[in-house]
């Protein structure tokens, strides 16, 4: 019979299309993982409501668990509570780094302040805090685009969304 | 998920009506916004505008799901979308506004914007965990829009005469399309009765402060102008819906059931 932990090295397996060194458990987005009947019991949430990536992942992961044999897998979508990148585990956020996006720090002080100042983010390639924000959306609605002032590289802070 | 019969048919139907307002909001401004997609004049804000719109299509797609689960005439959630004619549509005015220039694609977010982040979060309230549900999720990239609309009505209206110029005439021609966010249907009336749904009207006076301070700090003027169009919320729609929806829904009136 299929164990939880057998689930959980396949979800390992499972990749972000969009932050293809991101696992869906480093990702935070898979909530319970259960077995019942001995039928494989996956709950994921969405991150953004409209993130194209999340039907890719749903296939993915039912590909994955049936190349790992196990055929009989229910997987469903939740939305609450609500997804944020407090979820995102810290391993995630070193690959994150690594892969050149920077991690989410902080929220925005408050929605409602306009012109609030942007949380400082270390550039990822020289580590410099001289960086600048230029876009608050960028390849993907996740992401803000910024750039280093001091290698003049452009990079995507993962925003924090909490 | 909805239970099966946990609400008496009358709340049912205007349970029902006002998650369809709120679907078929999402979708028009959405798509509104979508026609920006490699037109706009730099990039980066392509890219934003883009990013906002899928924000949107997403949770209409939240809300149609929720509504194809309390109608009891087996329709999909993309039957709501994509088979319901322009009577039946029952979106806000303002988001089926052309997207005219980016003044007044910027004016129609902004009054939007605000509007929507007030309502999400008075419906965090609401006693449905269903819709408590999608409002949660939605707000928090909601207040991403707020955000980014507010900075560019300071950023165009305090910019120079032309820009200033232009904000103020979208502000002045779609100021009427703003009141009917907060006018009260009698789906409205019942649902907040029931602890469904909200007070329009208290939401209304935080709109209207954060409004005015933002258009203040713009140098803009705030339109005096009283009277203000209404009816979309009963299905009573402007010219602009009827075309929208001929071009988004045409794949599936030429070729009924298509999948790609």
């Amino acid at each position: 019979m299929v164990t939880i932990v057998e689930i959980n090295e396949v979800l390992e397996t499972v990749f972000d299309p969009e932050v293809p060194v991101l696992s869906i458990l480093d990702l935070g987005v898979v909530r319970k993982v259960f077995v019942e009947k001995g039928i494989a019991n996956i709950v994921l949430t969405p991150t953004y409501s409209g993130c194209p990536a999340m039907d890719t992942i749903i296939e993915d992961t039912r590909k994955a668990l049936v190349e790992a044999g196990i055929e009989n897998a229910v997987i469903e979508m939740e939305l609450h509570p609500a997804w944020t990148t407090d979820w995102i585990s810290e391993k995630g956020k070193e690959k994150l780094l690594l892969y050149g996006i920077a991690p989410p720090v902080e929220p925005l002080p408050n929605a409602n302040v306009m012109f609030a100042d942007n949380p400082i983010i270390n550039c990822p390639q020289c580590k410099s805090k001289d960086t600048v924000m230029i876009s608050l959306f960028g390849s993907t609605a996740c992401k803000a685009l910024y750039k280093c002032n001091n290698c003049l590289e452009p990079f995507d802070y993962f925003k924090c969304l909490r | 998920m909805f239970v099966n019969n946990i609400y008496s048919d009358p709340i049912k139907k205007v349970l029902l009506d006002f998650l369809l307002r709120m679907a078929d909001t999402s979708l028009v401004l959405g798509h509104r916004l979508s026609e920006w997609c490699g037109h706009s004049f730099i990039l980066e804000q392509d890219i934003a505008i883009s990013n906002i719109a899928l924000d949107h299509m997403g949770q209409a797609q939240n809300w149609y799901v929720l509504a194809a689960q309390l109608q009891d005439e087996n329709k999909s959630a993309d039957d709501l979308a994509f088979l319901r004619d322009v009577l039946e549509y029952r979106n806000l005015l303002i988001v089926e506004q052309p997207n005219g220039d980016f003044a007044e694609t910027i004016v129609r977010q902004f009054l939007f914007d605000v509007f929507q982040f007030n309502l999400l979060i008075a419906l965090c309230e609401s006693t449905d965990s269903n819709i408590v549900a999608i409002a949660e999720k939605s707000l928090k990239e909601v207040s991403y829009h707020v955000k980014w609309s507010s900075e560019w009505i300071v950023r165009l209206g305090d910019g120079t005469k032309e820009s200033n110029e232009r904000i103020q005439n979208a502000l002045n021609k779609l100021w009427e399309y703003s009141g009917e966010m907060f006018l009260p249907n009698a789906t409205d009336i019942l649902l907040a009765d029931a602890g469904l749904g909200v007070d329009l009207s208290a939401i209304q006076s935080t709109w209207a402060t954060y409004v005015a301070t933002v258009l203040k700090q713009a140098t803009l003027t705030t339109p005096e102008k009283k009277w203000m169009q209404k009816g979309g919320k009963d299905g009573v729609h402007t010219e602009h819906l009827g075309l929208l929806l001929a071009e988004m829904q045409f794949m599936q009136r030429a070729y009924p059931n298509c999948q790609w």
